[in-house]
């Protein structure tokens, strides 16, 4: 399996690195991968008695592992991502033109479906993570695809915003899981279900990762913006993938919590409350392809009840709706963008007669839309019944939580109703009447076989498995089975007349009614609650407040500065010193030898020198005499290498302020008014006295033998050098000197460019200068 | 080029720029075994650079070091990176000092440790680093610095 993920890996890199001219040759590649892909993890997969498991350390020193697992319920998510992914791939072949832009779809793309690839077959919460993270990378930059556009653009940082937040509360939810239960593998937790505050903390936190990732409300609302994405995207992101793995996630992590009370209302209420406002706003919607993510929205709520709730034929219905949403919505999008290509809009008002132009694509697109309305004898019904079935059941394990499920779902599946009847109507009805009168949609060319094909193969499939779907339902019980051992169930193209066949003839009654009452044009009403305006809300007020907090931060005054920094070393060293006097000043002399106190004094001359001077240039030689006075105490004291070093220092340094200060005035601005002398000096003071209290009190504190000795008696062995200086620097600190050279490269280069712009900025400023 | 021109100062450029850049080398490698080393080096022949701009100004210091002074402290950075990373092909720890000795006629026997290289790289970032502050902040008026951190002098 690692293979495959490697493949996916390679083909990636082939179409974004590949030869400009030769996109095709990276789609190829994909559509090989794809269907190697496919083929392998079916033969593999089904039937195996054991799961086939994989593991890969990667961090062998935190336990950190990436595990993999091809169980059922991996197989149909495999085979989902890929054959969708092949048929998108092959669709966008002649959807897109091939430009720049087709070539970084691909490799998005090929990416994209890698990171969902290895999402599905995790094993464990942490591996489902790392790709989780992938997904959310690979389809912010599929979403915002059309770089020039700024709806893409914010769409795609929307996306990426909510579902990044949403990563980081799963982050923390594996990181409690790992702490508190000691494992984040689905089958060592299945096998010992840990339970306690912390663990609903971190299902919680898990459920927030479903439920921005499967736009879920309140994060709904990234959903429908991602639709800036080209139709391909959409079609594979919204329908198969990306969205599906939130749902991927709460149907491996049900049937392990779904007792815990918090885990199946919080699912319930938002899953319903999801599955209402998407098919609410689906049916105020008139671009054709924004009405198929709010219904996307809509649907993934009702997966959302069926899977979270972690009951044994809900979690079967949820699988094979999982399976019937997949399909029959990928042919949807994918119809809207045949339309889309062949007549130049997507506006539901002005599309007319289009049904009788392209007939073909019509009845296709019918027959897909009738699987989202749960119309018998497509696939979409024998799941919608199977779903009912299992939640009029649901009460006697849930109690009350089965009850409003069940409840939230019916009026869910009117809605889907009603706005499969309204796509079908607006996207290829003649529309004699309403709306004005016109002439038909001109359809500027037909489409090609190859945009056909797909879509007929999504609708073909809706078809067929609803005619067989006995069959199919058994496929499904191994799916099931890998996410709950009890999960079982069958489908049925005709299941007797029931309840809740009574219940869904009756839905489909309303919703068809519904559906063809509501006027193609929406009212002025607006939902009051927008998640959208919340997190613009949210957005705006963080920016904001970041902006001010580094207003008051980052004043610019290089005072304010010294002094913030001067006083809080002050302040902690002195607290430091005051709490904990430690051995005391210990034994101080004076001076060692007349030389020393000569260079001492002569030292602190120019350090009071370089207090009293007005002068910049003068401070600057002072200032560099204090250093060189440093330096002789370094030699007398036997350090050579410090000497050396710091006299060379010196003198570099007093040019370099040579240079600088030739720019500036030649004295010191007087002190401005805020800043009055007596305070500058107070702070100056407290932190030079810290400073030289430090010093002597850390050089009577050492309680550890130095570990200078160490390193002497290393130092010739070890790294073949008798400077026991150099060698500390070359060798066993070398790190440091890592560090501190690129401090310095890092430094250089930032006067390197400051100067730059300040030349520019004079530049600017001068027009005379220009004029020459 | 700041103030007037001195003849004195002229003639012990001429004189003396080639023999720091020697003894800057020389304190480099003697870094080893006695005072010096790679940035100790770096910093006297960075001393040769000032001595050459004070008397001759900042083109003739580009002109000076051939190179970029910015590629100097990349190409430094570089060979202080790739000795340091070595060992860890051989499964060493990072920095781990490899020595080398063997004998070379007339000179006797020569020990060369790797670490020496590694200094070697701080050496080059070093006077990379001083050149390139010196003819950023020292290009005079007329003159502009460009994306390389050369001074460009208008001609």
């Amino acid at each position: 399996m690692f293979v495959l993920l490697a493949l996916h890996a390679v083909a990636a890199t082939v179409a974004l690195a590949g030869p400009r001219r030769r996109s095709l040759l990276g789609a190829a590649l994909g559509l090989v991968v794809f269907a190697a892909t496919a083929i392998t993890c079916a033969v593999l997969g089904v039937g195996a008695a054991t799961p086939r498991r994989e593991s890969w350390a990667w961090v062998d020193e935190l336990g950190l592992m990436i595990s993999l697992q091809l169980d059922g319920f991996a197989v149909l998510m495999v085979l989902l991502v890929s054959v969708l992914g092949f048929a998108v791939l092959a669709y966008s072949i002649s959807y897109f033109d091939h430009d720049e832009t087709f070539r970084r779809f691909v490799g998005l793309f090929i990416a994209f479906a890698g990171a969902m690839t290895g999402l599905v077959l995790s094993a464990d919460l942490f591996t489902m993570f790392v790709f989780w993270e992938l997904t959310s990378v690979c389809s912010f930059l599929l979403i915002g695809l059309n770089d020039k556009s700024a709806t893409a653009r914010a769409s795609a940082l929307r996306a990426l915003l909510v579902t990044g937040a949403g990563g980081l509360c799963l982050l923390g939810g594996v990181g409690v899981f790992q702490v508190v239960a000691g494992t984040s593998s689905f089958a060592e937790l299945a096998a010992a279900p840990p339970s306690g505050t912390a663990i609903t903390v971190a299902l919680v936190l898990v459920l927030m990762g479903a439920f921005t990732k499967s736009a879920q409300f309140p994060f709904h609302f990234w959903l429908p913006g991602a639709m800036a994405a080209p139709t391909p995207v959409s079609a594979y992101l919204h329908s198969a993938t990306m969205v599906k793995a939130g749902i991927v996630l709460m149907a491996r992590m049900a049937p392990i919590f779904g007792d815990v009370e918090l885990w199946r209302w919080l699912v319930v209420l938002c899953g319903g409350t999801t599955m209402l406002i998407g098919g609410a706003r689906a049916m105020r919607q008139t671009d054709a392809k924004l009405l198929l993510a709010h219904s996307t929205v809509s649907q993934l709520g009702f997966l959302t009840i069926l899977v979270g709730l972690g009951l044994p034929g809900a979690t079967y219905a949820g699988v094979a709706h999982l399976l019937a949403h997949a399909v029959f919505k990928a042919g949807l999008f994918l119809g809207v963008g045949v339309v889309d290509h062949a007549t130049g809009t997507r506006d539901i008002r002005e599309l007319r007669g289009v049904g009788r132009q392209m007939p073909v694509v019509a009845v296709l697109f019918g027959l897909a839309a009738a699987s989202m309305a749960g119309l018998i004898p497509l696939f979409g019904f024998a799941t919608k019944e199977k779903a009912l079935v299992a939640l009029l059941h649901a009460d006697d394990e849930a109690g009350a939580v089965g009850t409003v499920a069940l409840a939230f779902v019916v009026v869910g599946a009117v809605l889907s109703a009603a706005y499969s009847v309204r796509l079908v109507v607006g996207m290829f009805g003649d529309k004699r009447t309403g709306v004005g009168e016109g002439h038909p949609t001109h359809v500027h060319h037909g489409p090609g076989a190859l945009l056909v094909a797909p879509v007929a193969a999504c609708a073909v499939a809706s078809l067929g498995a609803g005619l067989f779907a006995g069959v199919v339902g058994g496929w499904l019980l191994a799916p099931a089975a890998s996410l709950d051992p009890v999960a079982s169930g069958k489908l049925a193209l005709w299941p007797g007349v029931n309840t809740a066949l009574l219940i869904s003839l009756a839905v489909l009654a309303v919703g068809a009614v519904v559906g063809w009452k509501t006027p193609l044009e929406p009212g002025a009403w607006r939902f009051p609650l927008s998640g959208e305006r919340a997190y613009q809300f949210l957005l705006d007020g963080l920016l904001d407040g970041s902006r001010r907090i580094t207003a008051i931060s980052q004043s610019g005054s290089l005072i304010v500065y010294l002094a913030v920094v001067c006083g809080i070393v002050a302040v902690a060293m002195l607290s430091g010193i005051l709490l904990d006097p430690g051995a005391g000043l210990g034994e101080l002399v004076v001076a060692d030898s007349i030389t020393q106190a000569v260079v001492v004094v002569l030292a602190i001359g120019c350090a009071l020198a370089v207090v009293l001077t007005r002068y910049r240039f003068m401070s600057a030689l002072l200032l560099g005499g204090v250093g060189f006075g440093c330096a002789v105490i370094f030699a007398l004291y036997g350090a050579p290498d410090l000497a050396l070093t710091q006299i060379l220092v010196e003198t570099l340094t007093i040019v370099v302020f040579l240079l600088a200060l030739r720019q500036m005035p030649r004295r010191f601005e007087p002190a401005p008014s805020w800043a009055p002398r007596t305070l500058r000096i107070g702070i100056a003071t407290a932190v030079g006295v810290t400073a030289a209290l430090f010093m002597v009190m850390a050089s009577s504190a050492r309680t550890a033998p130095s570990s200078g000795e160490v390193y002497a008696e290393l130092s010739e062995p070890e790294a073949g050098g008798r400077n026991i200086v150099n060698v500390i620097l070359v060798d066993f600190r070398g790190w440091d000197t890592m560090g501190e050279i690129t401090v310095l490269a890092v430094a250089a280069l930032g006067v390197v460019n400051l100067v730059r712009m300040a030349h520019r900025a004079g530049r600017r400023n001068s027009p005379d200068e220009v004029a020459s | 080029m700041i103030g007037r021109r001195s003849v004195i100062l002229d003639e012990a450029d001429r004189w003396l720029f080639h023999v720091i850049l020697l003894v800057s080398v020389y304190v480099t490698f003697r870094g080893h075994n006695a005072p010096g080393g790679g940035f100790a080096g770096g910093l006297i022949a960075g001393c040769a650079f000032v001595l050459r701009f004070l008397t001759h100004g900042s083109a003739r210091v580009a002109q000076a070091l051939r190179v970029a002074p910015t590629t100097l402290i990349g190409a430094g950075m570089l060979l202080s990176i790739v000795t340091a990373a070595a060992p860890l092909l051989g499964g060493d720890p990072l920095i781990e000092s490899t020595i080398w000795k063997f004998d070379l006629p007339a000179i006797g026997q020569v020990k060369l440790v790797s670490s020496s290289i590694f200094d070697l790289g701080v050496y080059a970032l070093v006077v990379g680093v001083v050149v390139a502050v010196l003819l950023a902040l020292g290009s005079d008026a007329a003159a502009e610095v460009g994306d390389d951190g050369h001074a460009e002098v208008p001609t």
